[in-house]
């Protein structure tokens, strides 16, 4: 597909690189030169300096031919008018990034009129993946394929659990639910396993299975399903007021802790059953005070990176069973993941998959090209979605007489509305939905790639 | 420094060459030249040695940093002349290895400069390998690789820096998002109107190889002829004029021609650099002619051998209708400094390029005007955009490094005591990639006068020339071999 994305900041940038690894033809607008020259010299991209709202420059950039335009610079307004004009230049589908609130409801009302294919609001799009967190708070991530029929899971293994010491054959019968370990992260190493490998405490696993079976699992894995009655929030930004409302709905008692009274006003005005509460939540004595402690998770979303992890830290330190920071860099988010602070959630990238998500439902499959493509066990493997096509090789041959690379793996199948998991007996049949597990590093373009093949 | 991806991009870089060595092979079976087709045979069993031992273990992720890019690009030519000059050696016929080096290299970086007395005598099949080096060299053979590079590097963007490096010009912009596309949008360009070329030349009566030969050269703005005579040999005003058209046509910027497939034609006609391109041509053909008149009686034919030479030497070319070494000392002096000026950025011609003088200049009235209103902001535009400083920066140290290079190469040469005129003339015409200078290397000249230690020099100038000097500096650095 052919796509312009006005605004190269850290989503546009995002953006730009999983939609262009994906094979679609991507083209940036932006009026800030440095910005464009780091997308040029780092992505497989062509970039156009000048103003997205300006036709001339619209055009240059082909939005007449496009497939899609995604506006997502900093001003709802820019975003709203490149996104009108694209469409009466001949654009077929448009996003825009709306993040103001009022900008939002406006929008809702006249999307129609706007041609508006999606509007998104990285804030509202932050809080719900973090609501969806944690309403599952034994889960580190979670991912869906398939159209959301299949899950890859991300939970941590402590003692008490039933995969502990089990070798990885022996746990589907164990547990009783088809599941597949598709990544350990242990220490500082992450491993695509093999069948004799045993799961120890402290392990971060990742685990592919039906999204139908997800409570067998946990009720016969004995990870207690404990549900989050209370949550703490430090800081009253928007995100705040997103998830809190969303926490209320579900019964969910709410405590906000926010420095500035002002704002605490408006917080108490806008979520009246929240309990808000007026001083500075870095501090640890207030922390102590609202009984941090006895909470079933914390939320940081501080404007902060440095307080949220601190915050987030310190939260996990006293037993908080489930934390969840906000960062606006993930650049360092690797190094904190060996710490215990549970979820790291850019908003950034929040939206940047949100619009990942939607132009892949938009793409046509079929040729053997990638779907999707979504990092797991931090960072450190790939899980990519493919098509099987008449392109693919070895089809209907059980894996057990194939050669595939061995740091990759098939995690899952979807055929005909069903969920298999994969073992040495199942083979590809045209028109599967497959998803592969894969070690960063060599990645995979096209589903073949997972074979070995002779060398010719 | 990563000499992985080096030894990637190497190992794949012989192997195109290897296939390309088989039309030559083709041809030489076709005449029965057999010492040729062993030369050639003899090659490329050399290749597929080295081939598998430059790919060894290369698989998996390769990055491509902006400095490896540079690296990757002026070794790959290095490595392609030393091979490329072996069917030379091999046939016998150019035995020393340092001529045969100087030839190959003049080939590849489209100066046209030989080293040989008597071309006429060469076999076919060796004549047609020296020609066709001039069409891989003009696109740029590593742009031809990243058509066909496996598709597995993750992050191909990281590409961009490999194919800066090779394509000439200030600012070099994809005409496509993907890299791949943009390569392969060039080359199909550039074939197009190659065959156009042998299509128009055979029309004109000249041989199938004759033409297929020339238009090696002229696509490749070469200026190898398989003549002594070069293209005065063909007495005709249709097949010169066809010649010096399309030496015209390839001295455009190739992202022109896809503005127009696309219908573009308001981009086109906003194109600056065309227009002061054919200004330039214009001007100078009109200058010479007059000039000239004198010598030819009809002012028809003096406008025949004045725009051929005019576009020959824009484009750097190089080829020849008649002795220009004869001319008067005005239109000599005009040659030489268009010689300097070049064809556009972006085209497969060398020298300082068009596009640059424009920057330059406009950047010099930007300067005086600021002598006489010191706190006026002014921004210069190139087709009505605006052009940021680091392109101007980069563009005046482009030309700096471009005058004390030539400059010490002139030094360099003058060591082999020839006269002034054969002297700077022929760095000019080997860093410029034109190939015919004046007095002892003019247009009926050659050098093999040199000494091999000129010969050296000049083979650098001629890399230094086409690959516009950084990527070769940076083989010369320290920093460049050291670990990050």
């Amino acid at each position: 597909m052919k796509i312009v994305i006005i605004g190269s900041g850290k989503v546009g940038f995002s953006l730009a690189e999983q939609l262009s690894k994906e094979s679609h033809d991507i083209i940036i607008v932006d009026n800030n030169y440095e910005a464009l020259q780091r997308a040029q010299e780092s992505l497989d991209v062509m970039t156009l300096a000048g103003n997205g709202t300006d036709p001339l420059i619209q055009k240059t950039a082909g939005v007449d031919l496009s497939d899609l335009l995604i506006a997502v610079t900093p001003t709802d307004e820019v975003n709203l008018l490149c996104c009108i004009l694209a469409k009466k230049l001949g654009c077929k589908h448009t996003i825009a990034r709306v993040r103001n609130a009022e900008n939002e409801r406006m929008t809702r009302l006249i999307k129609e009129d706007l041609h508006l294919s999606m509007s998104i609001n990285p804030e509202r799009a932050t809080a719900r993946e973090m609501f969806r967190l944690l309403q599952t708070p034994s889960f580190i991530t979670r991912d869906t394929f398939a159209r959301g029929r299949v899950e890859l899971l991300e939970l941590k293994i402590t003692e008490k659990s039933a995969f502990c010491g089990l070798p990885l054959s022996k746990i589907s019968a164990t547990l009783n639910t088809k599941l597949l370990v598709c990544s350990v992260e242990r220490g500082q190493t992450t491993t695509i396993p093999r069948g004799s490998f045993t799961i120890e405490a402290g392990d971060k696993i990742t685990i592919a299975l039906a999204a139908q079976n997800i409570p067998g699992m946990l009720k016969n894995a004995g990870i207690a399903h404990s549900k989050v009655h209370n949550v703490m929030i430090v800081g009253g930004s928007r995100i705040a007021v997103f998830l809190a409302q969303m926490l209320l709905q579900t019964h969910v008692a709410v405590k906000i802790i926010e420095k500035d009274p002002e704002r605490c006003k408006k917080l108490s005005e806008l979520l009246p059953s929240a309990l808000i509460i007026n001083d500075d939540g870095s501090n640890q004595r207030v922390l102590q005070e609202e009984g941090i402690s006895k909470m079933d998770a914390l939320v940081s979303l501080t404007g902060l990176d440095e307080q949220n992890i601190i915050t987030s830290m310190y939260a996990d330190y006293l037993g908080v069973p489930k934390t969840i920071t906000k960062l606006s860099r993930m650049e360092y988010a690797a190094m904190l993941k060996d710490r215990n602070t549970d979820t790291l959630i850019s908003p950034k990238l929040v939206t940047a998959n949100e619009i990942i998500r939607y132009v892949r439902a938009m793409a046509s499959s079929g040729s053997g090209a990638m779907l999707s493509l979504h990092r797991i066990a931090g960072g450190r493997a790939e899980a990519c979605e493919f098509t099987v096509s008449e392109t693919t090789h070895h089809l209907n041959i059980p894996f057990r007489a194939l050669k595939i690379r061995r740091d990759a793996l098939v995690a899952s199948i979807a055929r005909a509305g069903k969920v298999i998991i994969p073992d040495g007996d199942d083979c590809l049949k045209l028109g599967d939905t497959v998803v592969i597990v894969v070690e960063t590093g060599t990645p995979i373009i096209n589903l073949n790639d997972i074979f070995v093949e002779e060398p010719f | 420094m990563n000499i992985k991806s080096i030894r990637f991009f190497l190992g794949h870089l012989l192997w195109i060459e290897a296939a390309f060595m088989l039309p030559a092979l083709l041809i030489s079976l076709h005449y029965r030249e057999m010492e040729t087709v062993c030369a050639f045979l003899y090659t490329m069993g050399l290749m597929a040695i080295f081939i598998p031992l430059l790919l060894l273990k290369t698989r998996g992720e390769r990055k491509v940093y902006a400095r490896d890019g540079l690296v990757i690009v002026s070794l790959s030519w290095i490595v392609l002349s030393i091979f490329g000059a072996l069917p030379f050696v091999f046939s016998g016929c150019i035995p020393r290895f340092v001529d045969a080096l100087f030839e190959t290299i003049s080939g590849f970086t489209t100066t046209g400069a030989t080293v040989l007395t008597d071309v006429e005598a060469l076999p076919r099949g060796v004549l047609y390998w020296r020609s066709f080096t001039h069409w891989l060299g003009g696109m740029g053979v590593l742009v031809f690789l990243l058509i066909i590079v496996p598709n597995g590097g993750r992050g191909k963007g990281d590409l961009l820096h490999v194919l800066r490096a090779e394509s000439p010009g200030p600012v070099v912009g994809k005409l496509a998002p993907k890299l791949r596309q943009s390569a392969r949008i060039l080359y199909i360009i550039y074939f197009g109107l190659t065959v156009l070329e042998i299509i128009l030349l055979c029309l004109g009566g000249m041989p199938v190889f004759d033409s297929l030969v020339h238009a090696l050269g002229t696509a490749g703005t070469g200026g190898f002829s398989i003549k002594n005579a070069s293209i005065g040999y063909y007495d005709s005003y249709y097949l010169q004029t066809v010649i010096a058209v399309f030496m015209v046509l390839f001295g455009v910027n190739f992202s022109v021609y896809y503005l127009l497939l696309l219908r573009q034609f308001r981009d086109v006609r906003k194109n600056e650099e065309l227009r002061v391109y054919f200004a330039i041509i214009a001007i100078a053909t009109l200058l010479i002619t007059i000039n000239i008149l004198p010598l030819y009686g009809s002012v028809k034919d003096a406008l025949h051998h004045s725009f051929f030479q005019v576009s020959s030497i824009i484009t750097t070319t190089g080829y020849c209708t008649t002795d220009f070494n004869l001319w008067p000392e005005f239109s000599r002096i005009l040659l030489v400094l268009l010689m300097v000026v070049g064809a556009s950025a972006g085209s497969t011609g060398g020298g300082v390029k068009v596009a640059r003088i424009v920057i330059l200049f406009k950047a010099l009235k930007n300067s005086v005007q600021k002598l006489i209103h010191p706190r006026a902001v002014r921004v210069v535009k190139l087709d009505g955009a605006i052009l940021e400083d680091p392109v101007i920066r980069a563009t005046s140290t482009y030309m700096t490094a471009y005058w004390l290079l030539m400059a010490a190469a002139v030094l360099l040469v003058s060591l082999d005591n020839l006269s002034l005129e054969t002297t700077v003339s022929s760095v000019f015409a080997c860093f410029n990639n034109i190939g015919p200078g004046l007095d002892l290397v003019g247009a009926v000249g050659n050098y093999s006068g040199f000494s091999d230690f000129s010969k050296i020099v000049l083979s650098l100038t001629m890399l230094l020339g086409r690959l516009e000097i950084f990527p070769m500096l940076m083989l010369f650095i320290p920093q460049t071999w050291k670990e990050k």
